[in-house]
Formats: structure tokens, C-alpha cells, sequence
């Protein structure tokens, strides 16, 4: 478990990260988001030790990181932000050190430095300069650094900051796959990811944190949940307006669109938990209307975002 | 069991630097350009031939001079470089004590700078042919040669991790270098006479890089030297780790 108990950091007199405390258990993947300079990175390097904190601590599987920070570094592998690494070196040679700064020697070594280029399919360029390689390698190349030692506790900053779309969706699945036995906690501004892997999120916003829920959770904070769209056709707008307004529960209608007899309409319902959709179709076929589709808003994420940190 | 750890790390360190190192160009270039400066010095300005002597002063003279320039070439990298590419923030969050980091990496440095002056046995040889010379003396000379050779990069080291800029590094490394080279000799002494109390230019005197190296040079091995240049080395070191403390709090 990685327990972060009230950390804060000032810059001279700035306070850059605001008494921030979270756990993350094993098998949780947790999306560190916010907006640029929120404190995203400097709370993961507080994490890892890289800076000391201003006051608080974080504790990584019983090992307190500003006490006894060498034991909790070993059971840390940590991807830090832009990817870092040696560019005048190759691939091979460069895990290999981190394999024996892990303390891997021998066959054991070897083996590990195999299966990690592996299985961050690397096998292509293992014996090229570091510096020579493609971003979306070196971003690999860092990963592969992270995961040698097959830690317990993997701290990713802005893992697929980038990367391609099938680079993202490659590296999504080898977090997915490895979270199991692990707790993770990646740093993102990019919502999608969120959803794609995150078991939980955690919004900060001027250092603080503003919002510690499941992404479901977070997105029925949206406006937009439980709001139900339809597409339909008929000429007369003013009717249907008019019908839909008059169905019990229903809030507000919104139209989004007319064109060529084909009309879309959102409509809000008063509680987000009646069965809106329902009621709808039943009044629009009783009034012969041809419904095209309808479906049930989730709720944007990118929506929340803006309205909690905004 | 911690010992065997930290003798691990260091050498994980060592390695991975001494790779840096041959892996680009710099350590090619390096020992290329040592080489053919100290056989211009060497042969041309100090007219090695014609001076008739089986001996290899003329040779180990021009060191100091040679080490000012191309050591500080060599450390300014050694931390600045990973400012700029961001991999101290890997560095730093490995398993490993900032001492096992800069011992690692100092160590590499001094073992390729001997690798340098091992380069130049064929003087060695040339000497041998040409008369009979004190081996002893040679060894000694060479030894001191190394020594200095540390303590030079020992002050490169510290400069390095100053700053993100290799340039700034290396001009710093060299005006101390400088200071160290002259401390015995007028212009650093004339610029304390007259204000500074007796005891710190006797002090500053005996800071001079010359001085000790010119005794070792000579063939006398005096402890006082030798625990001149490792007190040198230790002391810059610990500033080095002083320094990359201090600028991670900030």
C-alpha cells in the first residue's frame, strides 16, 4: 500500500502542493489528474524521494520514503516525466545497469533484461543508441527501466505523453496487465486514459486535491448525466418541443439540431436517477413519433474536469 | 551484507559511466588530444631530444598544465549532463546513496584519465632505449601524476553539479584549478601579502598542486603529500554531495 500522509510543498515562499494525503491499495490503479502545474509531478517526486517534502511523508509497503527511503525506493519503479534516459547508451547496456543497480547479477541478470525487452517489445532495437530511437521508444525504453525489478509499487509520470495511438493503447494494456499484483499511480491530462485504465481518480487543482472518486462517479458530477438524446422525424418542432415539456420529470429540452425534417433533442430530467429514457419513448409513441434513436447521456468527463478545477 | 551492496552499486555506477564514456566520442577525442599535446610539449617546447637527459622531466612538466585544461573537459559532464537530460531524477530515485553515485562516477573518471597516462608508456620505452633511467622515479612521477589527476577532477566534479550548463562548469573548474596550480607562486601569494595574516599565506602556499606534485615528481613518496591530494579529493567530493543536497531541498 502506498500511504501519502499529508504532504506539502513550498517553493520559497509558493506553496506548490497543499496537505495532500491518499492511499492506493494493490490491485488499484489510481489517475493522478489536473491541470498543468497543479502539483501532478511534484507530488510524484516527493513520492519517490527524489525532493524531500516541506512536511508530511509518504510511506511505500511499511518504509517511510524521508526516514528509510533506500528500503522504500527498492520497492519502487517510477517513470519519470519526459522519459529520461541515458542517450549516449544502447538499450541492452542501459537495463542492464538498472537491472544491477537492483540488484541482479548473472544468468538472474540476464533474464531479467531479456524479459523486459520483451515485454515492452523492444527486441527490435536492443542494441541501438538510446539517443538515436523515436520517442514513443525512448518512452518504452524508460517504462522498461521502471518495470525490471518487477516492483509492487509503480509511480508512472505521464506514461503515454507522446505516444501514438497504438503506442497509448499498447502501453494502456501492459499497466492494465500488470495491476493485479501492484498498486500504480499514473499521473494524466488526458481524460480518455482515465477511463481506459483507471480504477480510481484523483483530481488536484492548485495543489490541493479537489476530487477522489471512481471515474463513474466522477462523471455523474456532469451535467450531461442521465440527460437522454433523441434523433426523430417530423417537420413540426414547436409540437414536439412542447410534448416532450410536458412529460412528468423532465426538466429542460434542448435542441440540438434541425436539419431536413431530422431533428435531435437533448432532454434533462429533474433527478438523474428516474428512468427518464422510458417515460419519453412512451409518451413519443403514444403521439406516433418516429424515434430513430435514443440514448442515455454518461456524462463527459472532460465536463467535470473543467468545472472542478476550472 | 550493506557492504557487498554498496561495493555493487558503485560498481553498477562505475560501469554504466565508463559505457557513457566509450559509448560517444568523447573519450576517443579525449585521449587523442591528451597524447598529441603532451608529445608537442613534450618534444617541441621542451626539446626532449636535444636536452641529452635519460630522464623524463621534460615529459611530466608539462602535466600540471595539460591536466588544467582536458580534466575539467572530462568532469563537466559528469553532473550537468544529467541535469540536462533529466536522468538524475531516475539516478536519484534508484536504490542508491548519493556517496555510492559520486564515488561511482568519480571513480570511473579517474580509472579512464589513468587509462590516458598509461597511454603514454611508449615515453617510458623511448627512455629506457636511450639510456638508463630511475625506474623508481618514473613510477613515483606517474603516481603523482594520477594523484593530481584525481584532484583535479575531484574539483570538476563539484563544479559539475553547480549547474546545468557544461560551459559555466568547466570555466569555474579550470579558474580553481588555476588557483590550486599558482597557490604556492606570486600571483596568488601578492594578491594576499600585505593584508592577510602570516598564517594564511603560509596556509595558501602549501595548497599549491605544484609543490606536492614536484616532490613526488622528484621520487620522494612523502605521506604528507600523498595525504595532501586524497584530503583534496575527499574534501571536493564531500562538497560535490553538499551541494546536490542542498539544490534537491531547494
Amino acid at each position: 500500500m502506498i500511504e501519502v500522509r499529508e504532504l506539502t510543498k513550498y517553493y520559497g515562499f509558493k506553496k506548490v502542493v497543499d496537505n495532500i494525503s491518499f492511499t492506493a491499495e494493490k490491485g488499484e490503479i489510481l489517475g493522478f489528474l489536473g491541470p498543468n502545474a497543479a502539483g501532478k509531478s511534484t507530488t510524484m517526486r516527493m513520492i519517490t524521494g527524489f525532493i524531500p517534502p516541506s512536511s508530511g511523508t509518504a510511506v511505500i509497503g511499511g518504509f517511510d520514503i524521508t526516514s528509510n527511503s533506500l528500503s522504500a525506493r527498492e520497492k519502487i519503479g517510477y517513470l519519470p516525466e519526459n522519459a529520461p534516459a541515458y542517450i549516449d547508451m544502447s538499450v541492452y547496456h542501459y537495463l542492464e545497469f538498472c537491472a544491477e543497480i537492483r540488484g541482479f547479477s548473472g544468468t538472474q541478470k540476464a533474464q531479467k533484461v531479456r524479459d523486459t525487452i520483451d515485454r515492452c517489445f523492444l527486441s527490435g532495437v536492443t542494441h541501438q543508441t538510446i539517443g538515436t530511437l523515436s520517442k514513443g521508444y525512448k518512452q518504452r525504453v524508460c517504462f522498461a527501466q521502471s518495470i525490471i525489478h518487477d516492483p509492487e509499487y509503480l509511480i508512472l509520470d505521464e506514461p503515454t505523453d507522446g505516444l501514438d495511438p497504438n503506442q497509448k493503447h499498447e502501453v494502456r494494456l501492459m499497466i492494465k496487465d500488470m495491476s493485479e499484483e501492484k498498486a500504480i499511480i499514473l499521473s494524466t491530462h488526458i481524460l480518455d486514459e482515465v477511463d481506459a485504465v483507471c480504477s480510481r481518480a484523483i483530481i488536484i487543482a492548485g495543489g490541493r486535491i479537489v476530487a477522489d472518486e471512481t471515474p463513474a462517479d466522477l462523471r455523474k458530477k456532469s451535467a450531461m448525466h442521465g440527460a437522454v438524446t433523441l434523433s426523430l422525424k417530423t417537420g413540426d418542432t414547436q409540437t414536439l418541443l412542447s410534448c416532450l415539456g410536458n412529460v412528468p420529470d423532465v426538466k429542460s429540452v434542448e435542441l440540438l439540431s434541425n436539419e431536413e425534417n431530422n431533428i435531435k433533442v437533448r432532454v434533462f430530467p429533474e433527478d438523474k436517477n428516474s428512468l427518464l429514457a422510458d417515460k419519453l419513448l412512451v409518451t413519443l409513441m403514444e403521439n406516433k413519433y418516429q424515434v430513430q434513436s435514443a440514448w442515455v447521456e454518461q456524462g463527459r468527463l472532460d465536463d467535470v474536469f473543467r468545472m472542478i478545477t476550472a | 551484507m550493506r557492504t557487498t551492496k554498496v561495493l555493487n552499486n558503485i560498481k553498477a555506477v562505475f560501469k554504466r559511466e565508463l559505457t557513457g564514456y566509450f559509448g560517444s566520442a568523447v573519450a576517443y577525442v579525449f585521449i587523442v588530444i591528451f597524447l598529441l599535446l603532451i608529445g608537442f610539449f613534450t618534444f617541441n617546447i621542451s626539446n626532449f631530444f636535444e636536452v641529452g637527459q635519460a630522464d623524463l622531466r621534460a615529459f611530466f612538466q608539462w602535466h600540471p598544465w595539460i591536466f588544467l585544461f582536458l580534466v575539467p573537459a572530462v568532469a563537466m559532464r559528469l553532473w550537468a549532463e544529467e541535469r540536462r537530460l533529466g536522468t538524475i531524477e531516475l539516478l536519484l530515485t534508484l536504490p542508491v546513496t548519493l556517496g555510492e553515485v559520486i564515488l561511482g562516477k568519480f571513480l570511473a573518471a579517474w580509472f579512464f584519465l589513468g587509462i590516458s597516462l598509461l597511454l603514454t608508456f611508449p615515453m617510458v620505452l623511448t627512455v629506457i632505449y636511450l639510456g638508463s633511467p630511475d625506474l623508481g622515479a618514473i613510477f613515483c612521477a606517474y603516481l603523482g601524476s594520477f594523484l593530481m589527476a584525481g584532484a583535479f577532477l575531484s574539483v570538476g566534479i563539484m563544479t559539475s553539479s553547480l549547474t546545468r550548463s557544461q560551459v559555466v562548469s568547466f570555466i569555474v573548474a579550470v579558474v580553481i584549478c588555476l588557483f590550486f596550480i599558482l597557490a604556492g607562486f606570486s600571483p596568488v601569494i601578492d594578491v594576499l601579502s600585505g593584508w592577510a595574516p602570516r598564517w594564511l599565506i603560509g596556509l595558501v602556499s602549501q595548497l599549491s598542486f605544484l609543490t606536492h606534485f614536484a616532490s613526488i615528481e622528484k621520487g620522494v613518496l612523502d605521506f604528507r603529500d600523498l595525504l595532501y591530494f586524497f584530503s583534496v579529493i575527499f574534501f571536493m567530493l564531500f562538497a560535490n554531495a553538499v551541494v546536490l543536497e542542498n539544490r534537491r531541498t531547494a
